[in-house]
């Protein structure tokens, strides 16, 4: 697949973004019946009549999921319908037991709305299309391919448990002016959103496990032009990473096809996490038409605008008076919040203060330690496997000694690995440091005697030699003992 | 109006059904006649009238978020034409998820 | 063989009510009762061919327990032991449910609907399924993958559809009462055709939980029977607010039994429906109308003539609505979770597979109107077809208010002709359609409409039903009016007109 390197593509080309986000609600209950959506169960023992679509079947909405649907709507500010109705979205697929999806077609129920995004300390104002409420579908499995992958499988095999969930889906209006930041704006605002989601409470918003979904629109026209070019849309994009390695990449390869006068084909292509690369899902002949109309077994909803104000007033506080809120509180200069921003570690920085840790300590582990585990396993940071009330303890346990910083990435290494807490990855793996002052006496007095020399220094006057005294000490204590102290006793014991 | 056996036959592909072509020859005057009587509608001055979609105006019709029982796996699998590894067995699907 | 006129002492030819007081005076069993029915299946359904399934185990032991909690002293429904046939349409966990299409046969689903769950928690006992067009589309029941059902007024005639197994039953004394359903007529028309009762609820009135899907802005069940106090019961049992069902209506269901138990139309104010006569009319059926009209007006009713000038859109409009929603309903019988599967060697996809099995299982009306269905939604037709028949049912259902507001009720033919030959029509679906003429405006508009007999043509000796429309949750104003033309006609004949029940074997 060729491309244009990026720098040569964005001199050419002004990039457009279209992002269009799944959430998948956590309600108890189905979006239309009473089976539960709780995630990794069984396969087929959270299917009803309902939600397998069986003959004589009918929806009944879950309140709960209209409630969470307006929220949504008011955290983007977007006008929320008076008047609306489901309706049918009629197409063939076997994970998808009606073989007709009830969602929302020309009424959705939150619309005309914005966002606002930061990056690098730029504030970019994102339109909000709509947002509306359908049903999610099965999963399927496909056997005998060489890749799981849907070609070249023998068959399939289809779970329905997740047949039904709440989904909400969230269109932004076409995203312009991005310029060579375009991905990085579109991961901005996955991860705004994500935040906001978690904020809102209304969505467990793991990627990882699909309860939130991005797909990526991307299209091109020459710099300094209007008309928007043709567009792709981009699946499978399943991490804050992907998207904005899945834009970047979309971006170069339409720079070079437009470049080598070709047209962009409009279509869906898929992203490959581990090649870097999207390809061509496949192609249609035509678009499908899904023949829309009204949801006949549902009635209207209309919200009382009593109701939605006194949702309103549920709502979180918003991103952006968030961010000018925590970046006050923590104290950060300018640079370090935008590097907290771009890394996504807002909200885990938070909720490590609440846990007890105090800001610094927390934008330090989350922007060293974790984000270096996240880059070099290809995740993002929540998935690395460490909490923020686990990253709040391993710091209580700096402050109060019992391990110092280098100790400190081994406990992280052990939470990671499973190991247990802080406290049970310290006592499995013999962490703790040494306070026993014998056992450091004894070890700086075999320090002192195996090297004469460097006493003569220091004696003489060369503090700064005792480092190497210290650092044979460490090694000596494997690490676990509390640096200051050594040197108080080495220079003790020299006088 | 002419609804021609190509016109119903990409509709019956829209459709999933397979037809047989003497079907295509049998059905396609039927429908273009059925429709030619159907279009009467369009006689019908009718710009400014809301369409119906529901007989009564019933609205916001909910339920609370609590769980019901699910029905048992084995009786949903033991319906269908195939079941492997507690799944719903399908043929092979070409087409990619919407 | 003769389709054997039962004596008017025997079991089988009581009413509903008769046998649930019998039943409950002990003076009868629910399983002599039970047995005395499934007798009669036996001796005259070969012929008839009302039934797809006959529940004989389950019936006999439902019968049997009602028997106990009786002796026991338990409290027990109104109409505890009497038993009924369902449309094979709702389901009925542990019996097949076929719709009446290959693509469902052998299918057993794992739920009761709602209206076989009230009649089995009211203590009644499920003889079995019956018979109907394919998917409820049709008005003969030739429509049928299984095999048409015969008028037991002349088995060479259709007897009427899409329920034309329910009310077959019922004429021919194999089930005192019956569940049908009624999309454009389909409860309205049979009973029409085969001398006995048949109500459509007001849309809401009963759930739609287990009724498969045909136009779900249309379907109603509705009770089959051959009286109208019967009928009423039924419907009094079936209907009410059901949480399952989002268009069900949350209100009390209208004083039907008193209505029927009343039967006085004197004061009310009854319109004949000018649109709904004339050309197209078998000279008979119009003739047994006007008799009727004049009856009623003898009974103390004002009779006036209304006009509702988009009726005759009725059809069309109708035409475009159910396909459309039909398309969308039958989409789910793909072949991937239940039903028939055709073609799976290992090779062919599952589009493939689809696109054979339901090539296979579903019949040509079927194949019609997905066809059509497919087409009025499609893009760039939606507007002028699907969008216009929406508007066109506006102005119907405008028709009917204005109508309303000059009259207690509207009255008409519920059908222009007497039952045809079984074949006659099945090749001319417009001709088809036209025997739903009368019913459908009811259906577009959600109102309360019912069918009763009143005589028979006398061209052919054939039964003609009058219709009788009321406004929505104005259902008991339906049976007031047909307990009136029952107990009047019923006096002049000396009995019900089902006593006129020919043996079988005579062709005309």
């Amino acid at each position: 697949m060729t491309v244009l390197p990026y720098e040569e593509a964005l001199a050419a080309y002004d990039p457009v973004l279209g992002l269009e986000v799944h959430v998948e609600l956590n309600t108890v209950s189905k979006m239309f019946c009473g089976c539960s959506t709780a995630f990794g169960a069984e396969p087929n023992t959270q299917v009803c009549a309902v939600c397998l679509g069986l003959p004589g079947s009918l929806p009944v909405l879950n309140a709960k999921a209209v409630e969470s649907a307006i929220r949504i709507g008011l955290a983007l500010n977007c006008t929320i319908a008076e008047w609306c109705r489901f309706a049918r979205k009629n197409y063939f697929y076997p994970d998808m037991p009606k073989n007709y999806q009830i969602s929302q077609y020309d009424e959705p129920i939150a619309y005309d709305g914005w966002t606002e995004v930061v990056l690098d300390e730029q504030v970019y104002r994102i339109g909000i299309e709509r947002a509306h409420m359908e049903e999610d579908t099965g999963k399927s499995l496909h056997v005998g391919g060489l890749t799981g992958r849907i070609h070249g499988a023998d068959y399939s095999l289809l779970d329905y448990n997740r047949s039904g969930v709440p989904l909400i889906e969230i269109v932004t209006k076409p995203i312009e002016g991005t310029g060579a930041k375009a991905p990085q704006v579109a991961r901005a605002y996955v991860t705004m959103l994500r935040d906001l989601l978690q904020a809102l409470g209304v969505s467990d918003v793991r990627m990882e496990q699909g309860s939130l979904r991005c797909d990526a629109n991307v299209s091109l026209r020459p710099v300094g032009t209007s008309p928007f070019g043709t567009r792709t849309e981009t699946k499978n994009v399943n991490s804050l990473r992907s998207v904005e390695r899945a834009v970047r990449y979309e971006i170069t390869r339409q720079a070079a096809v437009l470049t080598g006068s070709g047209r962009v084909i409009q279509e869906t292509r898929h992203w490959h996490e581990d090649s870097g690369i999207t390809t061509p899902g496949r192609s249609k002949e035509t678009a499908e038409d899904y023949r829309y109309f009204p949801e006949p077994d549902l009635v209207p909803i209309a919200p009382s605008r009593e109701w939605v104000e006194e949702l309103r007033a549920t709502l979180p506080e918003p991103p952006a008076a968030k961010l000018n809120r925590v970046s006050a509180e923590w104290g950060f200069t300018d640079l370090e919040m935008r590097d907290v921003i771009s890394a996504g570690a807002v909200n885990a920085i938070e909720a490590t203060v609440a846990a007890g840790a105090s800001p610094q300590s927390a934008r330090k582990w989350w922007l060293t330690e974790i984000a270096r585990r996240a880059n070099e396993a290809g995740v993002d940071l929540e998935n690395v496997g460490v909490t923020p009330q686990q990253v709040a303890e391993i710091q209580a346990l700096v402050e109060n000694g019992t391990i110092n910083d280098k100790l400190a990435r081994q406990v992280f290494e052990g939470v990671i690995a499973g190991e247990g807490s802080p406290a049970e990855v310290v006592a499995a793996r013999g962490l703790a440091i040494v306070s026993d002052e014998g056992a450091l006496a004894a070890a700086v007095d075999e320090a002192i005697n195996a090297n004469p020399d460097v006493v003569d220094k220091i004696k003489s006057g060369k503090v700064q030699a005792a480092g190497a005294l210290i650092g044979s000490v460490m090694k000596q204590m494997r690490g676990q003992a509390d640096a200051a102290r050594v040197r108080e006793m080495i220079l003790e014991k020299i006088g | 109006m002419a609804l021609t056996a190509e016109d119903v036959a990409s509709l019956a592909r829209l459709a999933r059904i397979e037809l047989t072509d003497a079907e295509l020859e049998i059905l396609a005057p039927q429908l273009d006649v059925i429709l030619e009587s159907v279009a009467r509608v369009s006689e019908v001055a009718a710009q400014d009238i809301p369409p119906t979609s529901h007989a009564l105006p019933l609205t916001n019709v909910f339920r609370e978020d609590e769980l019901r029982p699910s029905l048992p796996r084995e009786q949903l699998l033991a319906a269908a034409p195939a079941a492997e590894q507690m799944r719903f067995r399908v043929p092979r699907i070409l087409g990619e998820e919407a | 063989m003769t389709l054997r006129q039962p004596e008017a002492s025997e079991i089988i030819r009581q009413t509903a009510v008769d046998l649930a007081v019998k039943i409950k005076s002990r003076e009868l069993s629910a399983v002599e009762v039970t047995r005395a029915h499934l007798d009669r299946i036996d001796e005259i359904d070969g012929e008839i061919h009302a039934f797809l399934y006959v529940d004989q185990e389950r019936a006999l032991a439902s019968a049997s327990r009602v028997d106990a909690k009786i002796t026991a002293g338990e409290a027990v429904g109104p109409l505890a032991g009497v038993p009924l046939a369902l449309k094979d349409i709702l389901t009925y966990a542990g019996a097949p449910t076929t719709c009446g299409s290959k693509i469902l046969e052998g299918w057993l689903p794992p739920y009761d609907a709602t209206v076989t769950r009230r009649l089995l928690d009211h203590d009644m006992v499920i003889l079995g399924k019956t018979n109907l067009d394919e998917f409820a589309m049709g008005s003969s029941t030739e429509n049928s993958a299984f095999g048409p059902t015969r008028n037991p007024w002349d088995t060479s005639r259709i007897p009427g559809g899409s329920g034309g197994g329910s009310s077959a039953a019922v004429a021919a004394y194999e089930a005192p009462l019956a569940i049908g359903t009624d999309t454009g007529g389909s409860i309205r028309q049979p009973a029409a055709v085969t001398g006995t009762v048949g109500v459509k609820p007001t849309y809401g009135g009963s759930s739609r939980y287990g009724l498969v899907a045909l136009a779900s802005s249309l379907d109603q069940p509705g009770p089959c029977a051959r009286t109208v106090l019967d009928a009423a019961l039924l419907h009094q049992i079936i209907a009410g607010h059901d949480p399952c069902d989002s268009t069900s209506i949350d209100q009390p269901v209208p004083d039907v039994v008193r209505a029927a138990r009343s039967a006085d139309v004197s004061g009310m104010k009854i319109g004949v429906v000018r649109e709904l006569g004339g050309e197209g009319y078998a000279p008979g059926v119009e003739q047994r109308f006007g008799e009727a009209v004049e009856l009623l007006a003898s009974l103390g009713a004002e009779i006036i003539e209304v006009s509702c000038p988009h009726f005759v859109y009725a059809l069309p409009a109708y035409y475009l609505i159910l396909p459309a929603e039909c398309s969308s309903n039958l989409a789910k019988f793909d072949a991937m979770r239940y039903g028939l599967r055709v073609g799976d060697d290992g090779v062919a996809s599952a589009e493939q597979v689809m696109a054979m099995t339901r090539e296979a299982g579903f019949g040509a009306e079927v194949k019609r109107r997905i066809i059509i269905g497919t087409y009025a939604l499609s893009s760039g037709y939606y507007e002028a077809y699907y969008g216009q028949a929406q508007k066109v049912r506006t102005l119907i259902s405008r028709d009917f208010d204005n109508a309303f507001s000059q009259a207690d009720v509207l009255i008409s033919p519920s059908t222009p002709i007497t039952a045809f030959k079984i074949g006659e029509k099945v090749n001319d679906p417009l001709a088809m359609y036209m025997n739903d003429l009368c019913t459908i405006p009811s259906n577009l508009a959600g109102n309360a409409s019912g069918s009763f007999p009143v005589g028979l043509a006398a061209e052919d000796g054939l039964p003609v039903g009058l219709q009788v429309m009321a406004p929505p949750l104005a259902d008991d104003r339906v049976y007031r009016v047909g307990a009136a033309l029952e107990a009047a006609l019923e006096s002049a004949w000396g009995g019900p007109l089902l006593d006129r029940l020919p043996e079988l074997g005579s062709v005309r």
